[in-house]
């Protein structure tokens, strides 16, 4: 499945993030400055941040995440580079795979540092293992970045690319359990909420953060890594060598 | 040499549609062969559907009908990807990426050794510049970093678009030499244009319009059959028949 040339694109990538500073520094240090002003916000309540951080650790990278796999694709499919690389040896595995490859590396940096940022300046105390929390955080934005390569495939613009954001992650997010507990939704939205990625991803990191240990989220992770793989899937089978 | 017996393109009722279900019948009908090892000019006016045409030919059109074989195997076959290099009209390089990133980015997908980067670069005459962005490069700069990537791993065809649009003479006699030097090593080359002039640097001509194929010959042949002084006036003179006779 993956290839020497999934190595190759995933480095070019990284290259290219490389020459862009300012994205890297945005990328490390937003979901900071969004927790920053939520622990401040709670200051006089440390159990806030204590109980919710772990899911912002979460939820702001894969925010971040979905956004810039977006829009890197589309920008791929404008610039014509992505019609000329149809036309290369590159199979369309190594293409999707070499972007995830990339971003999920930047996930990973993203989280560790988000997570530093947390239990050293905001003073996050969560009762579940620290490791966890930053392994599920991570495998959330890395989500994030599959779902944005997924749903580029239906952009054909910049104006509906940014709207995918709102399209495929805010209706998640509200009926993600956070807003409502899921048993009290109405039952379309319940199972509309069931069906959803996010849904995993938030529920693992609130247990977590409430002292839940790997048995107990392993299920939640289990689909996590299986919406990961379907997201995966669909962007592959989505991109077209040839187009209209 | 290589295995070019054959011709490089052969084209029998090729229909292609672009824009998808609603969109517009470009070409209909085309009967069309290119040989092998010649530099081919494929002139028309803006929208006569020469990127269409290139694009069906190097695998990156939807909706193309009818037999089209590229070196002997059907338009868009996996083998023909690294057998063919394509240039799109447009300059397709990473802005982001230095000219020397993007050429080591492509020669790895197209599985060319290394110190092809350096010979690309001397034969587009960006070596001196090799490590600027492309992003702000000059627009000639961008469309030969581009040129380029087309000609790592010495592909049996070029499919340029456009190539020398925007340069100066300089360069274009440059671009015309190495074409045809090219085409001596035994590429074949099918390099379009809509400035009538480069004609007398081709091998052989394709002339189109609307979609359809005026004239498939050599440059003298069709100013001996147009009687006209060049390309142009041959070009006018054809379509003038055409209105005429319908
Ligand atoms: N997606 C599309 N939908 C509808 N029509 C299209 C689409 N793409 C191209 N066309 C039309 O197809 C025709 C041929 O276009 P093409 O790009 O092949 O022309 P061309 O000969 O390369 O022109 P130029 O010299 O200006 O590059 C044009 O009339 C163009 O408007
Ligand atoms: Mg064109």
């Amino acid at each position: 499945m993956i290839t020497r040339l999934t190595f190759s694109t995933a480095s070019r990538v990284l290259h290219q993030l490389r020459h862009d500073r300012r994205t890297i520094a945005l990328i490390m240090l937003l979901p900071c400055l969004l927790l920053g002003i939520v622990a401040w916000m709670f200051a006089d309540t440390p159990m806030v941040i204590d109980q919710f951080g772990p899911l912002l650790l979460g939820v702001f990278p894969m925010l971040v995440m979905f956004l810039i796999t977006s829009v890197a694709t589309l920008r791929e499919r404008q610039s014509g580079t992505l019609e000329r690389l149809m036309t290369t040896p590159i199979r369309r595995a190594d293409f999707v795979l070499g972007y995830a490859l990339a971003f999920a590396l930047l996930a990973t940096l993203q989280g560790l540092v988000l997570t530093a940022f947390a239990v050293w300046v905001c003073g996050m105390d969560a009762r579940g293992d620290l490791w966890l929390i930053v392994g599920v955080a991570v495998l959330d934005a890395v989500l994030g970045c599959v779902l944005g390569l997924a749903a580029s495939a239906l952009a054909t613009t910049e104006f509906q690319a940014v709207q995918m954001m709102p399209l495929f992650i805010f209706p998640q997010l509200l009926t993600g359990g956070l807003l409502m507990p899921r048993d009290q939704m109405p039952q379309v939205l319940e199972w509309f909420s069931r069906a959803m990625p996010l849904t995993y991803g938030m529920e693992a990191l609130r247990d977590l953060a409430a002292g839940a240990d790997l048995g107990d989220v392993q299920g939640a992770v289990g689909a996590i890594c299986a919406f990961i793989v379907g997201a995966l899937a669909l962007a592959i089978l989505t991109l077209r060598r040839r187009t209209p | 040499m290589r295995n070019n017996q054959g011709p490089a393109i052969v084209a029998r009722g090729l229909r292609v549609v672009r824009g998808g279900r609603r969109g517009v019948v470009v070409i209909d009908g085309m009967d069309l062969e290119v040989p092998a090892g010649q530099l081919v000019g494929l002139l028309g006016p803006s929208g006569s559907g020469k990127t269409t045409l290139m694009r069906a030919v190097v695998g990156a059109q939807a909706d193309v009908t009818g037999t089209l074989e590229v070196l002997g195997l059907p338009a868009g076959h996996p083998e023909l990807r690294h057998r063919v290099g394509y240039v799109t009209q447009a300059p397709s390089v990473y802005g982001d990426l230095t000219i020397r990133e993007n050429l080591r980015y492509f020669a790895h997908l197209m599985g060319a050794p290394e110190t092809d980067v350096d010979r690309v670069l001397r034969e587009v005459d960006l070596a001196p510049i090799g490590d600027r962005r492309v992003g702000v490069l000059s627009g000639g700069e961008r469309s030969r970093a581009s040129l380029a990537v087309a000609l790592l791993g010495t592909p049996d065809l070029l499919v340029l678009d456009e190539p020398t649009v925007g340069l100066d003479p300089v360069l274009r006699r440059d671009l015309w030499l190495l074409f045809h030097r090219l085409a001596e090593q035994g590429t074949s080359l099918l390099v379009s244009s809509h400035v009538m002039d480069e004609a007398t640097r081709c091998d052989r001509l394709v002339l189109m319009r609307a979609g359809r194929v005026l004239a498939d010959e050599t440059l003298p042949e069709l100013l001996a059959r147009t009687g006209a002084a060049d390309a142009e006036g041959a070009f006018l003179a054809l379509v003038e028949q055409e209105e005429a006779a319908a």
